[in-house]
């Protein structure tokens, strides 16, 4: 009955992952900006997000009149339900997984479109102009860049024949039970590291992971693609009228999905719980860096390095403009991604 | 494809649900007890950049936003077929790959007619 | 709900009032706009203006020239010691002293104008990064511009409302080592400068967000009569400090950047950003100058007395005078009505570059998305304290 400690500690997790993630944020935009950030709670600033979020808990709860009350409350349930039911599926080691199905990658797909519903919802009910243009923003960004996501998704899968993300995640290393090669050529089922990982085994997966990357920036509203919430435009889109917990929730919501995406990414191309140190010889690095223990801490890493990335694209791209936005997903992104289904197609047809 | 996976695998799934659903609600129920009330007026009219909002914000929204998402209704759709196919498609061969192509063939013809009728340019 | 233009029973159907400011992030203070949208689609947008109506010029009318400074000064709150500048001229030239200005009196004054314009250029580009979406060109302009804010708080003791350039001289010389200070700060601020360009001008989609957005055709600039860096991104070489000479900019070398359309048409709002950003670098070849007259040939001594010829009472003879000068928003101009009695003003009033600049977004904005709307009042840069004076 491990799951029973599983999802409770991973409730756990989020909650302090994401506090932690909006005091990275500001740390490392200060450091970008050249200023200092918090540093007045606790050692470097560390309990600033802590201070804010028992702020936030005491703040008054405010709905407002013209509001749908019933719609407004639900809509943060909603938000943070669904992001948090995705982190159901991953598996944080060989061991760790809360729900070991089949059709994990499914699942994920299908349950972070919910959170659109709960934007929607947050829009609709708040009878406000910039809230409801922020959400029918949102909706529409996001689930544009489904489309493309979807597909780059689709082409590892055919790669790896599995929608099983712990499965998936045993393809990419010295566990494999089938045999994987790098770029085709050399078989790497030994050696293990970097070497096998899902970007190395077809080299248009590379490509894929970068649709992906640029497809859950946007499903995670993170600038360039922040319209629904663009500050300078739109005050702060959806969540306009959202105060105290509510807002906390939603803003809880927002970091535990750049951690779910980011972490989705690592599952399906960048080795999951794997060690990135490859068997050298008589140095068996791969063997003496993979277990339980040593998986939680590669995935951890490797997932906090592409939030990392998502952050500091944050603080140097400016934001797209709407319609550039879709011509973007529409005009390149998806092309692009069909491509990549095609070659996933030859490539295990052909070269394998 | 293993077929030991049970419905129970699910489970943890439901109880996650309950999980998060039952920490946002508790919370927030009691930061709504918690907090204080003072409740005016002006507090709990809708944010307009602090002048009076004139008509309503549930307005009829321009078709474009509308037409992004029934195009998504219909190329997701498709795509949900690929799943299946694509965990399988080793096992039909050369002659289910094909059959596939021709299934997104179709769908990029319908793509390719979408971008050339404009329905995705704004102005 | 009588503080909305368009009547709400006459909107057609899909057709929403959507309100922008005062309380709104992007409106650079209290402006108001009232869109009236379709979809994301602006179809007229409509500004109201007066919420920092603070009376000027009535209270001009009531003060004396050296009280008048001071109001001055709050007008565009950004460029004060350029405001300052050009009132203080004007004056100047009513009494008939212009020319009994010392030449070191006049270096200084171009010098801390220079440096304002900069401060200024910094927070329209900052800003307009910001508008944009990318928060850290913002930050990393106000890290510059707050160097500058130290040598100018050094040398009048104030940080934004300056109250240094006065009729007839400056408050006070400048302070022993600000010349050094000064020529750090502008080998500092050069490489600074350019690392803005990678970060901001350069980008794709800061290009693609301005280029061919809130065009303004030249014909119409001059019919607005629109100025300053707007009216230069349009293509006209119009600088007052050229085209008046006044002070000593003739004896200065710099150049007057224009709008070329590098990106897109002549007039977007790219356009506008670079000319200002060109600005910037004319600005401090105009100070490189000035530091070395002042350290040079208009050497500090002791017999120089920065209000040596400072007159007693400010009594100029009953005439009606136009000052203008080149502010960083625009032409900044004073209209004067003189008695020849009092030490007072009849009339004393303001023309201001963001006020006519201002005038043309309705014309520009046509067409725009609610994005845009905030790119092209972002590339106006405005300052609702001069506006709304």
């Amino acid at each position: 009955m491990t799951f029973y400690i599983i999802s409770i500690s991973l409730l756990a997790f989020v909650a302090i992952y994401a506090l932690m993630g909006v005091w990275a944020e500001r740390k490392i935009s200060a450091l970008i900006q050249d200023r200092v950030g918090p540093v007045e709670t606790g050692k470097f600033g560390l309990l600033q997000t802590f201070a804010d979020i028992i702020k936030l808990l005491q703040k008054e709860d405010i709905v407002p009149t013209t509001a749908d009350k019933v719609l407004f409350t639900l809509a943060p349930v909603l938000v943070f339900t669904s992001v948090f039911m995705g982190f159901a599926v991953l598996p944080f080691s060989p061991a760790y997984i809360s729900s070991n199905i089949n059709i994990g990658l499914f699942y994920f797909m299908a349950i972070i479109s919910i959170e659109v519903v709960g934007i929607l919802m947050a829009g609709w009910a708040s009878n406000n102009k910039y809230a409801f243009l922020g959400s029918i923003r949102s909706i529409a960004q996001i689930i544009a860049y489904e489309i493309p996501a979807g597909i780059a998704v689709l082409s590892a899968v055919m790669i790896y024949q599995s929608l099983n993300l712990q499965e998936i995640a045993f393809q990419q290393g010295i566990y494999a039970k089938s045999d994987i090669y790098f770029f085709g050529f050399w078989k790497v089922n030994t050696v293990g590291g970097f070497l096998s990982w899902g970007v190395f085994q077809a080299p248009h997966l590379f490509v894929a992971a970068i649709i992906y990357f640029i497809a859950s920036l946007a499903e995670a509203n993170r600038t360039p693609f922040d319209i629904p919430e663009a500050e300078s435009e739109l005050v702060a889109g959806f969540h306009v009228e959202y105060s105290g917990f509510k807002f906390g929730a939603l803003f809880l919501a927002e970091y535990a999905m750049m951690f779910l995406t980011s972490m989705v990414l690592v599952i399906l191309f960048f080795g999951a719980w794997y060690s990135p140190l490859p068997n050298i010889a008589k140095v068996q690095l791969a063997e003496w860096t993979n277990g339980t223990y040593w998986g939680i801490f590669w995935i951890l890493l490797k997932t906090l390095l592409i939030v990392v990335l998502q952050i500091w694209i944050r603080w140097t791209l400016p934001r797209f403009r709407a319609d550039q936005l879709m011509n973007f997903c529409w005009k390149v992104l998806i092309p692009v991604s069909f491509a990549c289904l095609f070659i996933s197609a030859f490539w295990k047809l052909i070269v394998l | 494809m293993e077929s030991n996976f049970l419905p129970s695998d699910y489970f943890p799934i439901v109880l996650q649900l309950l999980a998060a659903i039952g920490f946002v609600g508790l919370t927030m129920l009691a930061t709504h007890l918690v907090g204080p009330k003072r409740k005016t007026k002006d507090k709990l009219e809708t944010f307009e950049c602090g002048i009076e909002q004139q008509g309503d914000a549930r307005a009829p929204i321009s078709i474009k936003y509308f037409l992004v998402a029934i195009l998504f209704v219909l190329f997701d759709v498709e795509v949900i077929f690929m799943y299946p196919w694509a965990v399988n498609f080793r096992e039909m061969g050369m002659q289910g790959l094909m059959e596939m192509f021709v299934f997104i063939g179709l769908l990029l013809a319908g793509f390719v007619y979408i971008i050339k009728k404009g329905a995705l340019d704004w102005e | 709900m009588t503080n909305y233009k368009t009547d709400l029973t006459q909107l057609k159907n899909e057709e929403m009032i959507l309100n922008m400011g005062p309380q709104h992030p992007s409106m650079h203070g209290v402006l108001r706009l009232e869109l009236l949208t379709d979809g994301e689609i602006v179809k007229e947008c409509t500004p109201h203006i007066g919420y920092l109506h603070r009376c000027f010029e009535k209270h001009a009318e009531n003060l004396t020239y050296q009280q008048i400074i001071p109001f001055v000064d709050r007008m565009d709150y950004l460029t004060s010691m350029n405001n300052d500048h050009i009132f203080v001229m004007g004056v100047e030239k009513m009494m008939g002293i212009d020319q009994a200005i010392p030449k070191r009196t006049e270096y200084i004054r171009v010098l801390v104008s220079e440096l304002n314009r900069i401060a200024s250029h910094l927070i329209a580009i900052g800003t307009y990064g910001m508008d944009i979406g990318a928060v850290t060109p913002f930050f990393w302009c106000f890290r510059d511009r707050e160097h500058i804010l130290n040598l100018l708080e050094w040398a009048s003791g104030a940080r934004l409302l300056y109250n240094y350039i006065w009729v007839g001289g400056n408050f006070y010389d400048l302070p022993i080592g600000f010349e050094d200070r000064c020529s750090e700060f502008v080998e500092y601020f050069k490489p600074k400068m350019r690392d803005l360009d990678d970060l901001l001008t350069n980008n794709q989609i800061f290009i693609n967000r301005t280029k061919n957005v809130g065009v303004l055709p030249l014909d119409v600039a001059v019919n607005y009569g629109c100025s300053g860096p707007m009216l230069r991104a349009s293509g006209l070489k119009w600088d007052l400090r050229r085209v008046d000479e006044y002070s000593i900019y003739p004896e200065l070398e710099f150049n007057v950047p224009m709008g070329e359309g590098l990106m897109g048409t002549v007039g977007d709002c790219w356009d506008r950003y670079y000319v200002r950003v060109q600005e910037v670098y004319e600005s401090l070849h105009i100070i490189e100058q000035c530091l070395e007259r002042l350290k040079g040939p208009l050497k500090r001594s002791a017999d120089y007395d920065p209000r040596s010829n400072m007159p007693k009472k400010i009594i100029p003879k009953a005439q009606e005078f136009y000052i203008r000068g080149e502010s960083p928003k625009g032409e900044l101009g004073y209209f004067f009505v003189t008695d020849g009695k009092t030490e007072r003003p009849i009339r004393c009033k303001a023309r201001s570059g963001s006020f006519s600049n201002l005038s043309v977004l309705p014309e520009i904005t046509k067409g725009a998305m609610i994005a845009d709307i905030v790119a092209i009042l972002g590339s106006i840069d405005i300052v609702l304290g001069e506006v709304d004076r």
